[in-house]
């Protein structure tokens, strides 16, 4: 296991390295709080003109909150912010944008009814002569490696040039400091190699680049300092040239924390119950992520643990587990049986049980009464709650108080509607309301995510015991600590491809964190 | 000074409540501004056109029969709002509906029994569904939307009810005038109450009540309703959007179709070129007025029903435009949708420019 804990002397070598370089912007004990949750903790950061800056973290650890206070669309709750050394107050973006702050975003913000001119005209504020604009953006799009044809319409165009058309309106600007949000997520290599070429050439002009993303490998490539995010706080800031993407990977997961083996006794381990054979989808949306000849085999009594940076495909897997995105019928087996095909409610009379990653929205509908919420999932599952065609809201209430006392979910009055509670007591119903049917097969997507301490170990605590009482679960996560407390077996999802399960105790975190960066693809393309 | 909406933890019952009364409220408070400034006497006017018709029998009775469409098409339009699906073409339905409806009295006069009258009915409301499955059919299947299609696709049927009744429908005996034949009295709905109300108005409050009943407690009702607010956790239960897509049209439809078999059999006894004030539209305001709520429905339509009459009441007496109907109906749904605002966001009235949050979001 990599050494990786914060250590104030590194932290100031690096600092003295960089102390030749003309510092840009200076953020200082920048402090962002979110209800109950601290998304960004006392974050010091120091970005130089001529920089490409890598901000790292896993989701959640507020790199969005971090760069939004910069682009002025959030308010900093506390800390201070200095832009070449004078303290500034970023109201909203077009102040931001004023300063010399452009952002580009990982979702575009492009009309696709009109041309590249008119787009790029929408934004800025003096758009002046179209023609003369045309031709500037000819000019600049040129110059920077990123030619674009003005008259283009946006919905002929392909992603990656959408993404030179965001790119040069930010340009048009005259930034001194761009923020791009995982631009590369969408693009394919050769286009991505395009966009290394022009942020190099934009640092050596000057120009800084704060660089949000999670494929390590490129960060190595081109960023000159990298800063780590975990929880909210700056963890560790190193110079990713001098690292290797696995201990980017154990640097952005934490690997000082102590991990906690997921069960005392061996597992009994029982027949298979679920089994994905060569599972594989297109992507639905240019955004979404396709799945490529996955195979798993998932048996009663264990916990298997699917662990992936966001994006990689498990909002798509878990679709297709659940039968919310129809596949053939032979990818997907539920107790031998071939049902890619059948929809979500013939696989819960399986007794199958699933919890989606977004709780508000998918998992519950959020202007609807908690009782109304568990006939959402269990209307069809010989819970009584339906007969004739008719719903019982007695017996429908009922389980509410049952799941309720079960799972400690608090509420400041009885049956609330679900947007009404907070995140981990709605986590705690969601998850409840599945494990109240002591379902044979489990499938959860991230099970704790955003969720409080307390509630996490509930939830943990809940997904072994079901394990240990003979079910099979299934358990997708981005928290390599949860994973590792829970899971007997672990496989890694990249880019839609996922690695061979392993049994948990071998695997290292270093082990995973290569699978993450690209390793998984590697295996599943072999395959 | 400024006015924030603040949002509400839970959906506010009181609110749910007030906020249609609010909404007629302002819409009286503004109508009277309206005939102010058009130089009439504010309160006599509103008196006229919302309270005397209700003082006579006659014209109370005109406004049960007003009311009866709105209230049959605004309960289908009631179960497609709920459900995501914004039909705007229940006039079109209605239309078609009653051109089905009327196959029976116009091309076989000489079939008058028992059955002339149910199948009828029958008739009109799969005219009408049918009429409402082209644009839910274009959405399902091309991603169409359905506000655009629906509307356009009541200017077609306009057209296609005047074309039949100044051509191959209009009444060989009826010198030249575009209208069919007078339907038979197997053909016509028979009056109830000894007055001169049809039985559409007893059979659309049943509706109502089914429908009511429906909503609230089976899992069709609550498909719908979770379908309406979150269709991504409607995929989750396992609901289908496409099928809730073409159930909630294929309903609306039939029951605007069969309004309008019911306004033709009973009211006007033979197809004319135009057969209805705006019903199909009206019964938009009459659906959002009543909540989406069947028994709500019931109120808004009479209530709707009322600025009908009342706006011929305020011609009449006061030389006031009749348009003035139309006006009140706008203001009405514009107030509606308005105060809807006020079941989930509280109104707060703060000293000092607020903090830009995530209101200035990009």
């Amino acid at each position: 296991m990599a050494e990786t804990t914060l250590s104030e002397v590194e932290n100031k070598t690096v600092r003295v390295d960089r102390a030749d370089k003309e510092t840009l912007l200076d953020a200082q004990g920048l402090t962002k709080r979110f209800g109950d949750i601290l998304a960004n903790d006392r974050v010091d950061l120091v970005i130089n003109k001529g920089e490409i800056h890598a901000l790292l973290g896993e989701n959640g650890a507020g790199k969005s909150t971090l760069v939004k206070m910069f682009y002025g669309s959030l308010d900093p709750d506390g800390g201070e912010i200095f832009w070449e050394g004078r303290k500034v107050s970023i109201g909203n973006p077009a102040a931001a944008r004023e300063l010399g702050i452009g952002m580009v975003f990982q979702h575009f913000s492009l009309f696709e009814a009109l041309n590249v001119v008119e787009n790029i005209a929408l934004a800025l504020p003096n758009p002046g002569n179209m023609s003369e604009l045309a031709s500037r953006i000819e000019t600049v799009s040129r110059d920077y490696g990123l030619p674009l044809n003005p008259d283009d319409i946006v919905a002929d165009l392909p992603v990656g040039i959408r993404q030179r058309i965001e790119i040069v309106r930010c340009l048009l600007q005259e930034p001194q400091l761009i923020i791009m949000d995982e631009p590369t997520s969408v693009l394919t290599p050769q286009e991505a190699d395009q966009l290394f070429q022009t942020l190099q050439r934009l640092a050596e002009e000057g120009c800084a680049v704060l660089y949000i993303s999670h494929r390590l490998e490129e960060v190595k490539r081109i960023c000159h300092h990298a800063t780590i995010l975990r929880h909210g706080q700056v963890v560790r800031e190193c110079d990713p040239t001098l690292e290797t993407p696995a201990s980017l990977a154990s640097m952005m997961v934490g690997a000082d924390v102590a991990s906690v083996s997921a069960g005392d006794q061996a597992p009994d381990i029982g027949e298979t119950r679920l089994t994905l054979q060569e599972l594989s989808a297109k992507a639905a949306t240019p955004f979404s992520t396709a799945l490529n000849g996955i195979s798993l085999e998932l048996r009663a009594g264990e916990v298997v643990a699917i662990a992936g940076v966001a994006g990689n495909g498990q909002g798509e897997l878990f679709d297709a587990i659940s039968g919310e995105m129809p596949v053939a019928p032979a990818m997907v087996h539920l107790d031998g049986k071939p049902c890619g095909n059948k929809n979500i409610t013939w696989r819960r009379k399986q007794n199958a049980a699933f919890v989606p990653e977004e709780r508000l929205g998918h998992g519950a509908v959020p202007g609807m009464k908690l009782s109304q919420n568990i006939v959402l999932t269990r209307h069809s599952t010989g819970d009584g709650l339906v007969g004739g065609g008719f719903v019982s809201n007695a017996k429908a209430a009922d389980l509410e108080k049952r799941i309720k006392q079960a799972y400690d979910v608090r509420m400041s009055h009885d049956d609330p509607e679900a947007r009404s509670l907070s995140g981990g007591n709605l986590q705690k119903f969601v998850v409840g309301r599945e494990l109240d049917r002591k379902p044979g097969i489990l499938v959860v997507n991230q099970p704790t995510w955003g969720v409080d301490a307390g509630a996490a170990a509930l939830i943990r605590q809940a997904l072994i015991d079901l394990a240990r009482s003979g079910s099979a679960v299934l358990v997708i996560s981005q928290d390599l600590d949860e994973i590792f407390e829970i899971a007997d077996k672990v496989a890694v999802i990249s880019r839609g491809y996922l690695s061979a399960a392993e049994p948990a105790a071998e695997m290292t975190r270093e082990r995973v964190g290569l699978l993450m960066a690209g390793g998984a693809e590697a295996q599943g393309e072999v395959a | 000074m400024r006015i924030e909406l603040v949002k509400r933890k839970e959906h506010s019952q009181a609110m749910a409540l007030l906020s249609p009364l609010i909404a007629v409220a302002l819409t009286a408070l503004a109508a009277a501004i309206i005939f102010l400034i058009s130089g009439h006497n504010p309160l006599e006017a509103l008196y006229k056109f919302f309270i005397e018709p209700l003082t006579q029998q006659w014209s109370l009775e005109a406004t049960i029969d007003k009311a009866t469409p709105l209230i049959l098409i605004g309960c289908g339009l009631a179960v497609c709002y709920l459900s995501n699906n914004w039909n705007i073409g229940a006039e079109g339905q209605f239309v078609v509906g009653a051109i089905f409806g009327s196959v029976l009295p116009v091309l076989f006069p000489s079939f008058e029994n028992v059955a002339t009258l149910p199948l009828m009915l029958l008739f009109g409301a799969i005219g009408g569904a049918l009429w409402a499955l082209i644009p839910a059919l274009l959405k399902t299947r091309f991603n169409t939307n359905e506000i655009l299609t629906s509307l356009m696709l009541v200017y077609v049927a306009g057209l296609l009810l005047d074309y039949l009744v100044r051509g191959p429908w209009r009444d060989p005996g009826g010198y030249n005038f575009p209208e069919s034949r007078i339907f038979s009295d197997a053909a016509t709905l028979p009056e109830v109450f000894g007055g001169t109300m049809s039985l559409s108005a007893p059979i659309t409050i049943v509706v109502a009540v089914v429908l009511a009943v429906v909503l609230a407690k089976t899992l069709k009702g609550f498909e719908i309703r979770v379908m309406g607010e979150s269709p991504r956790a409607g995929s989750f239960a396992g609901f289908s959007a496409k099928g809730l897509t073409i159930f909630s049209f294929a309903l609306a439809g039939a029951l605007a179709g069969l309004a309008g078999t019911m306004e033709v059999s009973g009211a006007l006894n033979q197809l004319l070129p135009s057969i209805s004030p705006g019903y199909g539209f009206t019964a938009i305001i009459v659906a959002f007025l009543g909540r989406l709520n069947p028994i709500g429905i019931i109120i808004a339509g009479f209530v709707l029903a009322l600025s009908y009459i009342g706006g011929e009441g305020v011609q009449s007496a006061m030389g006031v435009s009749n348009e003035i109907a139309s006006v009140i109906q706008g203001l009405l749904l514009f107030f509606v949708l308005a105060c809807d605002t006020l079941i989930l966001y509280r109104i707060r009235i703060t000293g000092q420019r607020a903090s830009t949050g995530e209101a200035s979001h990009v």
